[in-house]
């Protein structure tokens, strides 16, 4: 095996993309697996159509998978990709643009057919990997599929099961240039197709066709490697939001003591995490399909009443016909955690790119005054604390609490350096018993020195009562049309939620210095990207500060005060300005708006510019 | 899951326990009067323990019912209590849930969660109020109203074709359906208690008077004058007869058309008859639209009353509660850690 000339890199951003059919999240996710196991940090993005299967061969049609990994902090999927692996050109058309000048492009020969030309409307007659239009690239064209059909012509396989496997294909290619191990990919395979030998056998046959392939050509002299980064020490593994978000729960359901029930409709990019839960009913889950998204919330506020850790989840369209029930939640104070995965609205809009438009939708989208806690993930791994963080405000404070992660994050993955359960913190529920009753009554609306009040499970004898959507009278309970009343129902409410700053860690700065010129206000998925965008600032000379707010309802009490101390504020937000206008209206704060809407994160590059601009150098 | 309704026969607690200190706001007259007092007088005799009975109604007239039982109760919102009791039933099994809702609640806004909720068959105990209008919201049709029904949003007669509520269940696989009415005491007493046996969904029609809005829809199965020849009342394995001294019966004729016969003139006694079997799906569904057939010549054809259809299959929160067991058996009880590890990890040192 030549070991020529292998360059050292810091840090690669490899691009997977081809049709939707063509296994290109697989093929992404087994890079990511073999590539954390190498020790890098890293970042992926999956960025697929809504079709489920677009026409074959064309841009609608394009998948992609991004991966970000280094010897160094890795904080975001990239800007720009370093390597672009196209299997067509229709993929090879909608990526480009996102491919460094001088980059890597592998293309699959035989995606480039007449017909696949056609479908990627290439003008008749051009051919982009057979012209020169390339040629600041370094361009590999090979026959993925001829050779993929021709290594496995002996398996008996028809052609089409062949070319399923052309992904592996390609997958060898790429664990040749980065020097990586095929050993965690073939454990997988094996896995996998358990009960098709064949197609496992199949499938690792062009992975080390592929491999060999590199080896043999003059790929072999673009070898390169990537060390190890320095991490935290620790034991790390991979994972993405969405499954980091399904953990948290349990984990929050074992530190209450409380079974959960989660309710929810399959929506877009939310249904991973139904699909997790509902692999581990031995913890006593309850996962419910339910028949549409009203009736998951409705059933999970039914369990909630009956002691259950309930949870429903979906994204900003399924939310909103939540609405009427969470406000029911509101009015009963019960716990009820809401999860919104964000995509791009409004309306289905982009349901497959992500998007923060629903931060407004989560605070105050409610009929009447209905406040609730809000809670915000930063990264695929901070989905497991964040949503934690969500139970546990929610049986603490008996409230509906809304968790906010979005596409980037339910759907991207991250090395994870993952807490034992004894670092948890505990969840206290205390239920209501018989000796809350007070001269033989009961009162389920009587509070205690923070506004909450009791949990009263059906099946306690002597605690009967009744919960209603109606306003109700302080400390009975009893329906009550008093003005006075509601008035001061309403503000008890209020003030319950805002009692919950008490009780939450004050805000910290992320980076940066504690008094200046700019502080760089982001909530979610924008963590990385601001933070890797200061780091590169700080790397020029520019410091500038960064506080990363989890808790958006109530805010953390320091925040206005963190504010003062800086003459301007930016506020980066993947939406049309909705945190801004809550940190102007909370503190009257000269904010700053800073927005992208185009269902992608931001880039790097994006925030240093709008911060140089700013900073008028 | 055994539910404590049948298994125990003694309660603690006595009719008058149920009532709530809540004042009762229905109008005057209003049939539900009636529905609250039969059911605060059958359920002592179901062997429960009051603290596990919980009435979860949706909104409108109906759904004030929880506020006046001294059980738990959940008052909710517009067509979803079937779903929030499913949720209750399935994530405590051992609860005895009562929803309590009307045409509007469970037809109408709710009408989604009805039919998938009696899919589903969880145990739980549906009070359907049918008045064939809107009471709360002051006299719109309803989605059970009579084509032509002239009323505050329909001044010159509904134009909607409505919908017959236990064709509808059936239709959605119930497998429990019955009717009764409010100024029947004895028979809708029987009825809760038919209901309450049932293992799985059990949907109990119960038509009531609106006194304000609709007075009388449903007179003609209670007056003196015209309830013998309007109501058929059902009884498993007995024929169908009604009228003037059971007279009057109805027969199958080609096993599926009904038709009317006079036991005098006629020549036929009972076991000529349709003999009604709970357990027979397609007849029960023939017993939903009986007063649809164009009669005979033997006069109109009238509705029934009593259960029409009484099958087991399993329960939902059986189904739920076993694949946890199952899943328990398989794997062994969950281990924190070691789901959140997974089975690839590495060490930084």
């Amino acid at each position: 095996m030549s070991k020529e000339k292998i360059q050292f890199k810091t840090n690669v951003v490899i691009r997977f993309a081809g049709d939707s059919g063509d296994g290109i999240q697989l093929t992404g996710t087994q890079f990511t697996t073999s590539t954390a196991l190498a020790g890098n940090d890293l970042a992926t993005y999956p960025d697929y159509p809504a079709e489920i299967r677009a026409p074959a061969g064309t841009i609608a049609g394009v998948s992609g998978f991004q991966l970000h990994f280094g010897s160094d902090e890795v904080h975001t999927s990239g800007d720009y990709s370093d390597v672009l692996v196209v299997m067509n050109a229709a993929a090879l058309k909608a990526n480009l643009s996102h491919l460094k000048k001088g980059g890597i492009i592998i293309a699959n020969e035989d995606g480039f057919d007449e017909k696949n030309l056609r479908l990627a409307k290439y003008p008749e007659g051009e051919n982009p990997i057979r012209d020169d239009s390339l040629e600041e690239y370094q361009v590999h064209i090979v026959p993925v599929t001829k050779l993929t059909r021709e290594c496995l012509k002996d398996t008996g396989l028809g052609v089409r099961d062949m070319d399923r496997s052309k992904n592996m294909f390609v997958l060898g290619l790429l664990y040749y240039m980065y020097n990586r191990s095929m050993d965690p990919t073939i454990q997988f395979l094996e896995s996998k197709f358990a009960k098709k030998p064949e197609v496992a056998e199949a499938n690792v046959k062009a992975m080390k066709a592929g491999y060999s392939f590199a080896d043999t050509t003059e790929i072999q002299h673009g070898r390169f490697e990537v060390k190890a980064a320095p991490m935290v020490k620790g034991t790390y593994r991979s994972i993405m939001g969405n499954q980091a978000t399904a953990f948290g729960l349990i984990a929050a359901s074992r530190r209450a003591n409380l079974p959960i029930y989660y309710a929810t409709y399959p929506i877009t990019p939310a249904s991973d995490i139904l699909h997790e839960l509902s692999r581990h009913k031995n913890f006593g889950v309850v996962t419910v399909q339910a028949e549409d998204e009203i009736s998951a919330v409705a059933s999970a506020i039914g369990a909630s009443f009956g002691g259950s850790l309930a949870v429903t989840a979906s994204a900003g369209p399924g939310i909103s016909l939540k609405t009427e029930a969470i406000s029911l939640a509101t009015i009963y104070e019960i716990p009820l955690v809401v999860c919104d995965i964000q995509r791009a609205g409004p309306s289905t809009g982009l349901p497959t790119k992500m998007e923060q438009a629903d931060l407004m939708q989560a605070i105050y989208g409610r009929p009447g005054e209905a406040p609730l806690p809000v809670v915000a993930a930063t990264s695929p791994a901070d989905c497991f604390d964040a949503v934690f963080e969500a139970c546990r405000i929610a049986l603490e404070f008996m409230t509906p609490v809304f968790f906010l992660s979005d596409g980037y994050l339910a759907n991207g993955a991250e090395p994870w350096r993952f807490p034992s359960s004894s670092d948890l913190k505990e969840i206290r529920v205390g239920f209501a018993t018989e000796a809350d009753k007070e001269n033989g009554v009961y009162h389920p609306y009587k509070r205690d020195e923070r506004l909450v009040r009791k949990w009263a499970r059906p099946g306690t004898p002597g605690l009967e009562h009744r919960i209603g959507g109606l306003e109700k009278e302080d400390v009975t309970g009893n329906v009550s049309y008093d003005p006075d009343n509601h008035e001061t129902m309403v503000k008890i409410r209020q003030q319950k939620v805002d009692n919950i700053a008490d009780h939450i860690p004050l805000q910290e700065l992320d980076s940066g210095p504690e008094k200046g010129e700019l502080l760089v206000i982001g909530w979610g998925s924008t963590y990385g990207t601001i933070k890797a965008a200061l780091k590169q600032l700080r790397e020029e000379g520019v410091d500038v500060a960064h506080a990363h707010l989890r808790y958006l309802n109530p805010f953390p009490k320091n925040l206005g005060e963190l504010i003062k101390n800086y003459d301007r504020i930016l506020v980066p937000e993947v939406n049309n300005g909705q945190l801004v206008r809550l940190l102007r209206d909370q503190f009257l704060a000269p904010a700053i708006p800073y927005n992208k809407i185009k269902g992608q994160p931001f880039a790097v590059a994006e925030i240093k510019n709008r911060i140089w601009e700013l900073l008028n150098r | 899951m055994a539910s404590t309704q049948t298994t125990e026969k003694t309660s603690n607690f006595t009719s008058k326990d149920l009532v709530s200190d809540q004042d009762i706001r229905w109008c005057p007259g209003c049939g539900d009067y009636s529905i609250l007092k039969q059911v605060q007088k059958v359920l002592p005799e179901l062997g429960l323990k009051k603290e596990n009975i919980v009435f979860v109604s949706g909104i409108g007239c109906s759904s004030r019912f929880p506020y006046y039982m001294n059980t738990y109760g959940m008052h909710t919102i517009h067509g979803r209590a079937a779903s929030i009791a499913t949720g209750l039933k399935v994530s405590r099994p051992e609860l005895s849930v009562w929803v309590v809702t009307g045409d509007g609640d469970s037809l109408s806004i709710g009408g989604n969660h009805f039919i998938h909720t009696l899919r589903k068959n969880p145990n739980l105990n549906i009070l359907l109020f049918n008045n064939e209008i809107y009471g709360l919201t002051k006299g719109q049709f309803s989605p059970t109203s009579p084509e032509g029904k002239v009323t505050k949003s329909s001044p010159m007669g509904s134009v909607e074709h409505p919908f017959n509520p236990l064709a509808l269940a059936l239709g959605a696989d119930a497998t429990f359906v019955a009717r009764s009415m409010d100024r029947d005491p004895k028979h809708l007493q029987a009825m809760i208690r038919r209901s309450a046996e049932h293992k799985g969904t059990s949907l109990l029609e119960i038509y009531q008077n609106c006194n304000v809005f609709n007075d009388g829809a449903f007179f003609e199965f209670t007056d003196r004058a015209t309830k013998t020849d309007r109501a058929l009342f059902l009884e498993h394995g007995k024929p169908l007869t009604f009228g003037a001294e059971n007279r009057k019966g109805i027969r199958l004729r080609d096993g599926c058309q009904p038709e009317i016969v006079d036991l005098e003139k006629g020549g036929l006694s009972e076991s000529d008859l349709w003999i009604h079997d709970e357990k027979d799906s397609l007849k029960a569904g023939l017993l939903a639209r009986l007063p649809e057939n164009a009669g005979n010549g033997q006069g109109e054809f009238p509705s029934a009353f009593g259960v029409f259809y009484a099958i087991e299959r399993y329960c939902l929160e059986e189904a739920v509660n076993a694949q946890i067991k199952k899943a328990r058996e398989r794997m062994g009880d969950g281990e924190l850690d070691a789901l959140i590890r997974g089975d690839h990890v590495w060490e930084i040192k």
